[in-house]
């Protein structure tokens, strides 16, 4: 069995801290530790964008960040995406542009293009395609995931 | 909010918002990956690393002893093990022989997964090996070893199908062709890997909480293979993450979790990893086809000889009766008067295939919609004429015995031809295919019929729902058919509140219970919107009907003259708002006259059952639908880019439009990622490639541009007048993108996938066309 490691980060805003094992990876810490099951494993090699969170601001892929690198940092979740204004508004347009089919890869896509959101990268159909690419669904060929993130992006739904 | 409308404009057609998307894009559901169950071990399968051996010895003995480990199974501690699937050739544990790679030996309840994992690399296995049936060539030679008792020549399942005479045909015939097609392996890639809890009460009754597509029919397969009583086991299906066929079937995971749960006492949760999902679920069923046709200097078609030979895999499932949907595509989508169609499903060592939606639609339309190119161009006509010559129209009965009672075929071939342009694309891009530089565009088309009105693959295609109304004027529909993310809640939600004349809101749906909900054959073939659906609209009518027949004793109007609408008894002439609902319904429940819980059962109406032949009716309405492609093709690196799909479909009436755009979109990309990206290289038995990193999905800067017509028959029977879709949109896009590649280059790839590397060697005469190896 590893070693346990005391860890300091704040979680969707909130100062944590815990001792995890070293091998622990941040996907785990979240589903499995800190039950926020928003966060899904898809493929655990980084491949899917399912895990998707932020770390101090940038996406990350949670099941290749070792839970012992969020020290120090400060991490959002789906959770936390939709808490925030920008994250409602892009719950809204993904709910009324029917982006939304089995679900299992939605809370990677909010977080990710929340992330475009916030860094100006949702400019248009070419730089979202881009930034989403990393994504995976399985279900919605991505064209109202796309439509989604243009409508938030331009701030709000059309329904 | 739209949907909240006063005394209303109809539903039918709109915008509808799925009830479930709010909480799944704020990552509020919970999937099966997501449910604690106190007190639950963790399980973990350990898999043969033999392809296909003997077992001589499994010694368990280790992984007993590590701490944390509850039980280690073998198929020694589960004597009384019934084999399960379609084939019942497939016990869930092995006892003396593995056949595949996903073979399960042992399996290990533990504390934890890791304990589990650990457990399970303390196992040793000895085995013998025994030659491996690497294809079906191998598995048909006189001297293979035979992979199942009592299965002579490897032979799993045939399927012969006969109208007319081929021999006469093919003398009315002026052209005759033959080619031979070969289809891959492809796997579903459900984002949310496949799991089971399974949990047993101190009384027996077995608890599941499982993703399947088919939970009551599977209440009696998990009996059968357990040996318990079948109407001890509830089946709880938590939000699916993806199914797609997939989950149509039993397969070993599901008892092993089960004999776990009942040897340790304790529930018992079983997921996948990605790889596993990639090595042990099941795949779309590769084929090896031929198909000979023939038609007259008019253009009229004459015949169809089609033989094929289907790699089983080593065990039987869905996967293996995707002939009987290949024969009607064949017999059926057009007019031939003469066809012989036989199929040989044969065991291997290869991983076996299970249902995909479109069930060997996708095969087949690809053939079939080769050689209706070929033989246009052979007799000098266009693909879109020669198409509208031979296609099907309302009215028909085929000699297969499929009667299309509503059918927008032609419809669909004009609008797809129109919108593309593709007559005047087509002959110029045919004159630029000599033209200097290595990019070129073709368009290529493609069209398909399927079931759209139930599927008769059981005695019957039937499916009960219960309302009930509270006093609150809210209704809880209980359906027996599932959800697996294709939005049938909210299109049962949304029949029933056009009829209540009521807001989405006011209606629950509980759709996933077999302790509560109604009998139901599951969710496959297309057939929810359309059986449940019109399950559903019987229920609301029927609460309609003692809604007004009350409203008219209270008012002294006729029922007629009274209507339901904006949440309000309603005069229907007016729209005059005579109560609101909920306050009348909650009189009602305190008077002795209420009962507002409505029963229905929707059964397809009767029509001539198929039989030993395969002749007769598989479905109450047909789906229809017309696909073109265009495409650039690079002959320097063999990269085909799909930049737009022109899809007309005959959806019957579209209902949630949404929801259709949604399934078109999707299905649309999945079959893009058929014809193009996706490829399971399963190579003597193993497969190269059970990651995301080399199986490739399509990803979203790949997609092409949509443009999407529905062509409204409004089906007598369907709900509304729909039919049902899911399958429909992800079944030509191969056989077109084939099409368009042979418009742009002049050449006529013959085997899927078109990854660079295939369509780069076929471009440059480096790829022998598939060759016929099934036999006689
Ligand atoms: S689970 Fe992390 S990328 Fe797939
Ligand atoms: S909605 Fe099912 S995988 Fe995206």
């Amino acid at each position: 069995m590893s070693v346990n490691c005391d860890i300091a980060f704040t979680l969707n805003g909130v100062p944590r801290r815990l001792a995890v094992p070293a091998d622990m990876s941040t996907l785990e810490l979240l589903r499995d530790q800190l039950g926020l099951t928003g966060t899904k494993y898809g493929c655990g090699e980084g491949e899917c964008g399912a895990c998707t969170v932020l770390v101090d601001g940038a996406s990350v892929n949670a099941c290749l960040m070792f839970a012992v690198d969020c020290d120090g940092r400060e991490l959002v979740t789906v959770e936390g995406v939709v808490a925030g204004a920008t994250g409602q508004r892009l719950r809204d347009a993904f709910v009324a542009s029917g982006a939304v089919q089995c679900g299992f890869c939605t809370p990677g896509f909010m977080v990710q293009a929340s992330h475009l959101l916030g860094q100006g990268r949702a400019g248009g159909e070419a730089e979202i395609r881009r930034g989403i690419e990393g994504n995976l669904c399985r279900c919605t060929g991505y064209r109202k995931i796309i439509d989604a993130i243009a409508t938030a992006a331009q701030g709000g739904d059309h329904g | 909010m739209a949907e909240a409308m006063p005394a209303a404009p109809s539903l039918i057609g709109r915008r509808i918002r799925k009830l479930d998307a709010p909480e799944k894009a704020s990552g509020r559901t919970r999937y099966i990956h997501d449910l604690e169950v106190p007190g639950a071990l963790h399980a973990k399968i350990l898999r043969s690393t033999e392809i296909h051996a003997r077992i001589v010895a499994i010694d368990t003995s280790a992984a007993r002893a590590l701490p944390g480990v509850h039980a280690v199974i073998t198929a020694a501690d589960v004597p009384w093990q019934r084999p399960i699937g379609v084939g019942k050739d497939h016990l869930p544990l092995k006892t003396d022989r593995v056949r595949s790679l996903r073979d399960e030996i042992a399996a290990v309840a533990a504390d934890t997964e890791e304990i589990a994992e650990a457990a399970l690399r303390l196992i040793r296995v000895t085995y013998a090996k025994l030659p491996v049936l690497a294809d079906v060539t191998a598995a048909m030679a006189a001297d293979a070893p035979q992979l199942h008792e009592g299965r002579p020549g490897n032979v799993a399942m045939t399927f012969d199908y006969a109208q007319g005479d081929v021999a006469q045909g093919e003398r009315e015939s002026d052209v005759v062709i033959e080619d031979v097609f070969r289809l891959h392996y492809v796997t579903h890639c459900c984002m949310g890997v496949s799991g089971v809890i399974a949990e047993f009460d101190p009384a027996g009754n077995l608890l599941l909480h499982s993703n399947t597509q088919v939970p009551f029919l599977h209440k009696r397969e998990f009996a059968e293979a357990l040996g318990i009583d079948p109407a001890r086991i509830r089946i709880i299906q938590p939000p699916i993450g993806g199914a797609f066929g997939s989950k149509l079937d039993i397969y070993p995971f599901e008892p092993i979790a089960i004999f776990l749960a009942k040897i340790t006492g304790r529930p018992v949760k079983l997921l996948f990893t990605r790889e596993e999902e990639f090595l042990a679920s099941p795949t779309r069923q590769p084929v090896l086809l031929k198909l000979r046709s023939g038609c007259r200097r008019d253009g009229t078609l004459t015949f169809r000889t089609v033989e094929t030979v289907h790699d089983n895999g080593a065990y039987t499932s869905w996967g293996a009766t995707t002939p009987f949907v290949m024969m009607q595509t064949i017999s059926s989508l057009y007019r031939v008067p003469h066809c012989l169609y036989h199929t040989a499903a044969i065991y291997t060592n290869n991983p076996y295939a299970g249902s995909f939606r479109g069930y060997g639609n996708l095969q087949a339309t690809f053939a079939v919609e080769a050689h209706m190119e070929k033989l246009a161009e052979a007799v000098g006509m266009d693909g879109l004429a020669f198409r509208l010559k031979n296609a099907q129209t309302a009215g028909e009965v085929t000699p297969q015995g499929m009667q299309f009672k509503s059918c927008g075929f032609q419809q669909c071939l004009e609008t797809a031809a129109a919108r593309s342009d593709y007559l005047r694309k087509h002959a110029a891009y045919a004159a630029q295919q000599r033209a200097p530089g290595p990019v070129k565009r073709g368009i290529g088309m493609a069209s398909m019929l399927h079931v759209g009105g139930g599927a008769k693959i059981y005695p019957s295609d039937g499916c009960g729902t219960i309302l009930k109304i509270d006093d609150f004027a809210h209704v809880t529909l209980m359906t027996g058919a599932s959800e697996i993310g294709q939005g049938s809640e909210t299109v049962l939600a949304q029949l029933v509140c056009e009829e209540l004349g009521l807001p989405l809101e006011a209606v629950t749906v509980v759709n996933n219970d077999t302790d509560i909900t109604p009998w139901d054959v599951g969710v496959h073939a297309s057939r929810t919107t359309f059986i449940a659906g019109n399950s559903a609209i019987g229920a609301a009518r029927k609460a309609r009907a003692k809604i007004l027949a009350a409203a008219a004793q209270k008012t002294g109007l006729t029922e007629e003259a009274l209507g339901l609408a904006g949440g309000c008894v309603v005069r229907r002439a007016s729209g005059e708002r005579l109560f609101e609902l909920g306050k009348f319904l909650r009189g009602l429940h305190f008077s002795d006259r209420a009962e507002l819980v409505m029963t229905t059962f929707y059964y397809e109406p009767p029509s001539r059952h198929q039989d030993r032949e395969f002749k007769g009716d598989v479905s109450a309405a047909y789906a229809w639908a017309t696909q073109v492609c265009e495409v650039e093709v690079d002959s320097d690196t063999g990269i085909v880019r799909l930049l737009k799909v022109t899809g007309a479909h005959d959806v019957g009436r579209v209902l949630n439009r949404l929801g259709i755009e949604g399934q078109i979109e999707g299905g649309v990309v999945m079959g893009q990622g058929y014809a193009l990206t996706e490829d399971l290289m399963v190579d003597h038995g193993v497969i190269r490639n059970p990651n995301f990193r080399d199986y490739k999905l399509v990803t979203a800067p790949e997609i092409p541009e949509m443009d999407i017509t529905f062509i409204e028959t409004l089906d007598g029977e369907g709900p509304q007048g729909a039919k049902g879709v899911g399958e429909a949109p992800a079944i030509c896009i191969a056989a077109a993108i084939a099409n368009a590649i042979w418009n742009a280059t002049g050449t006529r790839i013959y085997a899927l996938p078109f990854t660079p590397e295939h369509v780069y060697r076929a471009l440059h005469g480096a790829a022998a066309p598939p060759a016929w190896t099934g036999g006689a």
